[in-house]
């Protein structure tokens, strides 16, 4: 071992551990100066605050660590929503700019240009004061098909009641394995024959088969609730039994997923026309089909391109979503960094373990993307 | 080789001078915020984000409400001129670290005295500034009359990180009505909340919706239900461990309500040095020596009562002549019927 070389990096170390220790002695110096405790006690203290909307059973009566997964878990539904309509609206949109259609370029590249350069916390805020504006109240909604309700306190959606949840869950995860083994076997099978099998319809043939077998076999049942209007007092109504989907929790994610399309789109865009003309001549001239061309020719290799910046916009998507405390969507950063901080105090603790939770959020995203961007990436041999 | 250990010299040295620099202040004298502000020339106070009546900024960003003068009367007091405050507007989340971060020295923000608060997280309270309920805004023409008329599902807006976040809680539950709390981080929104028709009610201290409701589209179609759910005394906070800075913020505020108590006004102050009350004498700093025991001058007093009024003086101005409260209510004087009382500056 090179003493030269280790020398420098010790240093180093020696350097960081000081300046983390003064700067932790110094908070606890300032901390016990001014009578504050430190500790992590209170996560399993009662909280003694509801939240408007959870995932999971929860009221005031359960502890502050509860309160944090009531906002973890509505941060993350939020950031899933967002990512999939970003997604699907961005790959729309990134095609559509690269139409030859003129009039469908146009809107799409107006589109992009629109919603990227407004900040985000004003589109928050028109969505949502926009929508509140805009919706009926309670009792002068016109229902959608006869069952759904949008309205200002929120979309009020008929909920299933499930009988033997369990086994139609087991069905879904079979059908998934099963999906799994078809293809593996029809890749096979392509390359030792050359034959095609049909993958996509067997799979959705599956994905519907094994979940409605559950129902006559498995004794699954599921009924339908459907939200009925209620009056709370002379002029006031809202809807009871359903599912409800408080207007916070739609304006956010539409706010969230329409800023970040933009992003994805030009991600798209940028992948698609990285893709030389000559590889598209190529596939075309050895007898592939337009839609074979998209498929196995230019996809693959724009995906290389498109994933990567892809994965910072998802990445800017979740973290972006903490702007939800200004519009009372009752993510992670209003439930826990906000009323939770507030009612105890413990403003180091909860910023810690929120930095701490987003840091993990946004790194369990990076390596999923990670391993998708290294699994489409070119194998040399 | 020798480059390096140079280098290493100079870290080694910065981080002593950091350290001499903590260890300085940790055995810092008597009163260093005292000392931090008349260095500064200017008091640095939290306030609200806008709230009519108690802190609110004009479109010069001429700051006016009965919280604001108390931190101008410690102004007055400390630096003889009142207008030397330094204004931080703070969400009702960020206020206590703005105070425990050194952000600020005194937070005077509408804010509600607890056990809690005053006990665990390095506060202290100093006293009661005005006396506050939690009560409900609802449309008029909604038909509920009282507390009593509300029903399961009810919306609910407020602010976050308030305790009317807990009372709402203790009050629903106590009537066993399941209800949906909207908590939003700044009042404004949640007055274009409720006002949209998110909420079917609005939840606050009453004075605060008595002001808010100036900012509806239609302030007449509301009213406040006549219940009062809470005990909301709100005062203003130092942190804890500066005993000197605490004591002149309590009796800044405690001679402007004395003030009022001896009828002594910003109009008459002078005059009454030659008061022949003892009480009234040792008010403006005729008598005694009250002011060295903070560590200020003997006309401390005076100045405040000079340059900001008496309690009342300051109520008037801001709160019944602005048709938020008219009618003083508990933060009356006890001699007239309230619960001002507060003790002798003796």
């Amino acid at each position: 071992m090179n003493f030269k070389k280790i020398l420098p990096q010790l240093l180093t170390l020696v350097v960081v551990i000081l300046v983390f220790g003064f700067f932790s002695y110094n908070a606890q110096v300032n901390m016990e100066n001014r009578g504050i405790t430190f500790g992590y006690g209170f996560l399993s203290q009662e909280s003694s605050f509801d939240v408007q909307f959870s995932l999971i059973e929860y009221d005031g009566s359960h502890s502050y660590f509860r309160a944090y997964l009531v906002g973890l878990l509505n941060t993350i539904l939020v950031s899933v929503i967002g990512i999939v309509f970003a997604t699907i609206i961005g790959v729309v949109v990134g095609i559509a700019r690269l139409s030859s259609n003129y009039l469908i370029e146009r809107t799409a590249a107006i589109y992009v240009e629109f919603f990227r350069n407004i900040p985000l916390l004003l589109q928050i805020f028109f969505w949502y004061f926009a929508a509140l504006r805009a919706l009926p109240l309670p009792e002068k909604a016109e229902p959608m098909f006869g069952v759904f309700f949008l309205t200002i306190k929120g979309f009020f959606v008929p909920a299933f009641v499930w009988n033997n949840l369990d086994i139609f869950i087991y069905s879904v995860i079979a059908a998934i394995i099963a999906i799994v083994f078809v293809r593996l076997y029809a890749k096979k099978k392509q390359e030792n024959q050359g034959i095609q099998t049909p993958v996509l319809s067997i799979s959705i043939g599956l994905l519907i088969i094994l979940p409605l077998l559950s129902f006559f076999l498995g004794g699954v049942g599921a009924s339908v609730e459907i939200p009925v209007i209620e009056q709370l007092s002379k002029t006031s109504f809202t809807f009871k039994g359903g599912l409800k989907l408080p207007p916070e929790l739609i304006s956010l994610a539409l706010a969230l997923s329409l800023y970040t399309a933009t992003f994805i789109a030009e991600c798209v865009r940028a992948g698609v026309q990285g893709v030389s003309k000559g590889q598209k001549e190529a596939a075309a001239s050895i007898g592939l089909t337009p839609n074979q061309v998209l498929k196995l020719v230019v996809m693959p290799q724009a995906l290389r391109i498109i994933i990567p910046p892809t994965t910072n916009q998802y990445l800017n998507l979740t973290k972006n979503s903490s702007l939800a405390a200004a519009i009372a969507y009752p993510d992670l950063v209003l439930v826990f960094a906000g009323t939770a901080l507030m009612q105890t105090g413990r403003a180091i603790e909860i910023v810690s373990i929120t930095m701490l939770t987003y840091l993990t959020l946004s790194i369990t995203i990076s390596i999923f993307m990670n391993w998708y961007n290294k699994k489409i990436a070119i194998k040399e041999k | 080789m020798f480059k390096l250990v140079k280098r290493l010299t100079s870290v080694v040295a910065m981080f002593a001078v950091l350290f001499t620099f903590t260890t300085e202040t940790m055995a810092a004298k008597k009163s260093k915020t005292l000392k931090n502000t008349q260095k500064k020339g200017f008091v640095r106070c939290g306030v609200s984000q806008g709230l009519p009546g108690f802190s609110n900024a004009d479109a010069a960003g001429n700051w006016t409400g009965v919280d604001v003068d108390v931190c101008r009367a410690v102004a007055a007091a400390v630096l003889g001129d009142a207008s030397k405050v330094k204004f931080t507007p703070l969400s009702a989340k960020e206020r206590f670290t703005a105070l425990t971060s050194n952000e600020i020295d005194i937070l005077s923000r509408n804010t509600t005295w607890t056990l809690s608060r005053d006990a665990d997280i390095g506060l202290t309270f100093v006293g009661v500034n005005f006396y506050d309920g939690q009560g409900f805004m609802v449309r008029k023409n909604s038909g509920i009359s009282s507390v009593n008329d509300f029903k399961a599902g009810v919306s609910a807006c407020t602010n976050l990180g308030t305790t009317t976040e807990l009372n709402m809680r203790d009050f629903f539950n106590s009537k066993g009505i399941k209800y949906e709390p909207v908590t939003f981080e700044k009042a404004d929104e949640v007055v274009a909340a409720y006002d949209a028709g998110r909420c079917d009610t609005y939840t606050t201290d009453k004075s605060g919706l008595a002001a808010q409701r100036i900012k509806l589209s239609n302030p007449d179609d509301h009213m406040v239900l006549p219940e009062t759910i809470s005990k909301e005394p709100l005062g203003p906070v130092v942190r804890q461990g500066d005993s000197v800075w605490e004591d002149i913020v309590r009796w800044s505020l405690n001679t402007m309500i004395e003030a009022e108590e001896y009828g002594v006004t910003s109009a008459n102050a002078d005059m009454m040095k030659t008061s022949d009350n003892p009480a009234v004498k040792r008010l403006v700093g005729a008598e005694g020596e009250l002011g060295a025991a903070l560590g200020l001058d003997n006309e401390w007093s005076l100045r405040i009562i000079k340059q900001v009024g008496n309690y009342g003086e300051s109520y008037k101005r801001n709160i019944a002549d602005t048709g938020i409260l008219p009618d003083r209510g508990p933060n009356e004087l006890w001699t007239k019927g309230g619960i001002l009382y507060v003790p002798p500056a003796r």
